[in-house]
């Protein structure tokens, strides 16, 4: 093994990315996918700060970006879970099988 | 191999590991432990790469708001101990299949580019730092965004408040609210 | 008054009649229709006699020049080419309106009385104020686009009045076959148009001439040195507008629509089928007279021929008809041969040009007595209630102004001395007899059988068996009906004083009138001795007739059948073009125009049947069809597209 550096954590957060991606493929209930969604945010978010890290050391932008990714996945997790309760009470059910009303 | 680089290791081990845990355990409520795991897991990166106040914001918001926002909904919607329904065979694969050819490209991509790493010792940036850029008026400040920020979060609140308020005379709902809360006691 | 504005309004009369009318002429004018109608015909012969006056007063040295009163540029395809609307007027142009204008005046006011009490009153004023309408901007069109224009608006209201009686089934046979028949000449006259116009780069009238007779200039040379079948293209223009010209003259052998047009009402018949829209072809050929007679005299050639013939087969089938308004209608089409082959042996300019101006002369009277003979003969129908010559007979003494009208018309288009059609005809002769003396002789055989068939008509109606039957309670007809006979006879006796050398010839310089006695006594003879015969044959009742038919058996048997004319044209559509044509072309439609529709219509649904699991609504596989396409994409842009 060696020392860890941009190329590792570019791994970690590509695989948090994709397995993100692989839950909201495959999970059935609304939550779920929305916690691979938040996942998938932060792997973003960590790649950001590793790019500051370790290409700008000097400056503070990728940091800015993480924390208002941050603010805004909270307020995305909160409208989310709203709409799922919403959801759950006209369709008594999360499941995202149940909801095929886009086909119309 | 020193310890530093053991402790990087460790959790990137405990972050993907969760990870994947997370998005494949048939019990909700276990998913969403994992998932506070690997929201921890990340924090602990940025504390490794020296960046403790958006570790602490990591922790402050996902691990402590967002985690607890889903677990919350979960015992609204959720009966206890009810297993996930299984998703098709086929749908698991084509997507496995699809999500590791995306990965494939991408991480080659990423590794045939070579970024030019820049090896100055970073300066950890003190909260003074922040708050100056964050709320500087100046051309690299972060007011405006700043400001657009929480005029998104306001919408947001209200936005959710309207979504999710009870219709008045909807006995239907009512009754099914009713059920849930009993259902959860 | 502005004098443009005087000259639009000329044709733009009958055509706000023709929108009042149709628009609100049955619920609101009802009987009054036809007043309103007339009101607006007046006006506007009112204006084409002062406008006639004021340009025939304005003569430079006896010359008269052609002027282009407006012109409004509608579509501009080029800088050269552009289809403009405009007034043209010379001494041609002025003559027609004033023809056209009195006509239809005469037969608005005739139609009061005639169509007195009919269901659709008011949309037959309609009509004929859109005719009126649409044959005034024919005659005053300043550009072959536009008179083709006008040609098919007068070729629809055509169509609209002789199908007016809608409800019976020949009249509406009659008004189809019209309408096709003109309709698939004018095919021809489109294609002239284009021909013309291409070779000469123009669709002006007056650029149009000007490129294609002019000898220096190069359209000419181009024009004629392009040929097809070794017929130079300014000719096969030439041909083809003729034919469209033919068509709406009844030129043998396009006349087949002619003899049933007469379905329509009698007034209709004396405006449309026997002075204005029929000498509509001749017109035409007056119009580009310059073209045909410097550039192409072949085609001159053909038209005083297909005039000649039309001219002499006409006659025989009149003298065979016992239709009465069929045996006018040939003898129209037989008159306007006349016209045609004038035109036909006539030069350009000069002396020789007096052809020219015999044609129009001819057109003028004739105009005057044919419209006269229909009307006359529309008085006798609406006092007998009959088409035909054995019910009519003996009715000099209850019709007396009719039959002294129709007597003065019989003399007229007979060519007897010092009445109108005299003048003309003989003008028409004599450019025959200096020009091509196979013409003249048919001609002159042809003036004698119309002299006999006009009178054999004459004394049958009003003369042959004593009628007894007829119930005395109506009259002759009321005043309105009367009031257009006596004009059109005064016309009919008056008209040929007219000067007519001296405003209308070929190139605009004054012509000398030609009238000499010697020379008349011929035809004068030969008019008189026919109408000697048809006096011994039809005068008294006697079987006469029928001896001389039965002595020309086969002749007359053929004659009566229009020479078997219309069998030919049946049997060459219904079995030649049908079957050869129509057969496979309804076959191709049907099974290959139609399969490909249905070929792209079922693969359609096919596909769409396959493809619409793929909108499932299911918001995760339409995340999965993204990642894939957006990850094909990507790496598309990255191995292969560079």
């Amino acid at each position: 093994m060696m020392t860890p550096g941009l190329e590792h954590i570019l791994f970690i957060s590509f695989a948090l990315f994709f397995i993100g991606i692989y839950g909201f493929f495959t999970r059935r209930n609304l939550i779920t996918m929305l916690m691979s969604i938040e996942l998938i945010l932060n792997s973003v978010n960590l790649n950001f700060i590793a790019f500051n890290k370790y290409v700008w050391p000097d400056k503070m932008d990728g940091l800015f970006f993480t924390l208002f990714v941050i603010a805004i996945a909270a307020a995305e997790a909160a409208v989310a879970i709203a709409i799922i309760i919403n959801l759950y009470r006209t369709h008594r059910s999360i499941d995202v099988e149940n909801t095929e009303d886009m086909k119309f | 191999m020193t310890g530093n680089d053991i402790i990087f290791y460790l959790l990137g081990i405990l972050t993907l590991g969760c990870g994947l845990l997370s998005v494949t355990s048939r019990h909700i409520f276990r998913a969403a432990v994992f998932l506070l795991f690997s929201l921890i897991g990340i924090a602990g990166i940025y504390f490794w790469l020296q960046y403790e106040f958006i570790a602490a914001v990591q922790i402050v918001v996902y691990a402590g708001g967002i985690t607890v926002l889903i677990i919350f909904s979960i015992f609204l919607t959720q009966q206890a101990g009810e297993k996930l329904p299984i998703q098709k065979l086929n749908r698991k694969i084509f997507s496995a299949l699809a999500v590791f050819c995306a990965f494939a490209l991408a991480l080659v991509q990423a590794y045939q580019h070579g970024f030019i790493t820049n090896n100055k010792p970073a300066a950890s940036p003190s909260v003074q730092d922040i708050g100056n850029q964050m709320l500087n008026v100046n051309e690299t400040g972060y007011a405006l965004p700043f400001e657009a920020v929480s005029i998104l979060l306001l919408a947001a609140l209200v936005g959710c408040i309207v979504i999710a308020i009870r219709e008045k005379n909807n006995t239907n709902n009512i009754s099914e609210n009713q059920n849930v809360e009993t259902s959860q006691k | 008054m502005n004098q443009t504005i005087q000259i639009a309004l000329i044709p733009l009369l009958p055509l706000a009649g023709f929108v009042l009318l149709s628009f609100f002429g049955k619920k609101y004018f009802g009987k009054n229709s036809g007043l309103i109608g007339t009101a607006f015909l007046l006006a506007s012969f009112i204006l084409s006699l002062f406008t006639a006056y004021k340009y025939f007063s304005a003569s430079v040295d006896g010359h008269y020049s052609s002027a282009i009163a407006l012109k409004y540029t509608w579509l501009v395809f080029s800088d050269k080419l552009s289809i403009d609307m405009g007034l043209y007027l010379d001494s041609i142009s002025m003559m027609m309106i004033v023809v056209v204008t009195l006509v239809s005046l005469m037969v608005h006011i005739y139609s009061l009385g005639y169509m007195k009490g009919e269901e659709r009153f008011s949309a037959y004023y309609a009509n004929l104020g859109l005719f009126t309408f649409s044959m005034l901007g024919l005659v005053l069109s300043s550009n072959i686009f536009q008179i083709y224009f006008f040609w098919e608006l007068v070729g629809v209201s055509s169509y609209l009045l002789i199908g007016f009686y809608y409800d019976k089934p020949s009249a509406v046979a009659a008004s189809k076959k019209a309408f096709i028949v003109t309709r698939f000449a004018d095919l021809g006259f489109l294609i002239g148009i284009l021909i013309l116009s291409y070779s000469a780069g123009s669709l002006d009238f007056n650029t149009m001439i000007h490129n294609l007779t002019s000898p220096e200039s190069s359209e000419l040379k181009t024009a004629v040195s392009t040929t097809f079948l070794s017929v130079s293209a300014v000719t096969w223009g030439g041909l083809l507008v003729f034919m469209g010209g033919a068509g709406k003259s009844a030129m043998f052998p396009l006349h087949i629509w002619l003899p049933d047009a007469m379905e329509g009402p009698t007034p209709v018949s004396a405006l449309i089928h026997a002075a204005t829209m029929v000498v509509a072809g001749v017109y035409l050929v007056a119009r580009l007279f310059p073209i045909f007679s410097l550039t192409t005299p072949i085609v001159l050639e053909v038209v005083s021929w297909v005039g000649a013939v039309s001219a002499i087969i006409a006659a025989i089938i009149a003298c065979t008809q016992t239709d009465i308004k069929r045996v006018l209608a040939y003898s129209t089409m037989s008159q306007i041969g006349f016209m045609m082959f004038a035109l036909g042996v006539s030069k350009y300019g000069g002396e020789a040009g007096l052809g020219f101006t015999a044609s129009m002369f001819h057109l003028f009277t004739h105009a005057l007595f044919k419209a006269l003979l229909f009307l006359g003969a529309g008085a006798v129908i609406h006092y007998v209630h009959s088409n035909e010559i054995k019910d009519m007979g003996g009715l000099r003494k209850s019709m007396p102004i009719t039959h002294i009208t129709f007597l003065i018309a019989c003399l007229a288009i007979a060519g007897f001395p010092f009445l109108a059609g005299f003048f003309s005809k003989e003008e028409i002769l004599l450019a025959a007899y200096h020009n091509s003396p196979a013409i003249y002789w048919i001609a002159l055989f042809t003036s004698a059988l119309t002299a006999f068939y006009m009178f054999r008509l004459y004394f049958s109606i009003f003369w042959n068996k004593e009628h007894t039957t007829h119930e005395k309670h109506h009259g002759e007809g009321p005043f309105v009906m009367m009031l257009p006979l006596i004009i059109l006879a005064v016309g009919a006796i008056f008209a040929g004083y007219i000067p007519f050398g001296k405003y209308v010839s070929a190139d605009g310089a004054p012509l000398a009138s030609h009238f000499k006695i010697s020379f008349s006594i011929l035809p004068v003879a030969l008019g008189l001795s026919g109408i000697a015969i048809a006096w011994i044959m039809y005068k008294k009742q006697n079987g006469l007739s029928d001896k001389v038919a039965a002595s020309f058996n086969g002749f007359y048997k053929t004659a009566y059948n229009k020479f078997y004319i219309d069998e030919i044209y049946l049997f060459i559509t219904k079995k030649i073009i049908f079957n050869l044509i129509g057969k496979p072309a309804a076959w191709f439609d049907k099974n290959i125009v139609d399969g490909i529709m249905n070929f792209t219509g079922n693969t359609t649904e096919w596909v769409s049947e396959k493809i619409k699991i793929v909108q499932s609504g299911k918001v995760q596989q339409y995340a999965i069809y993204f990642l894939v396409a957006a990850v094909v994409i990507a790496a598309a842009f990255i191995y292969i597209l560079k």
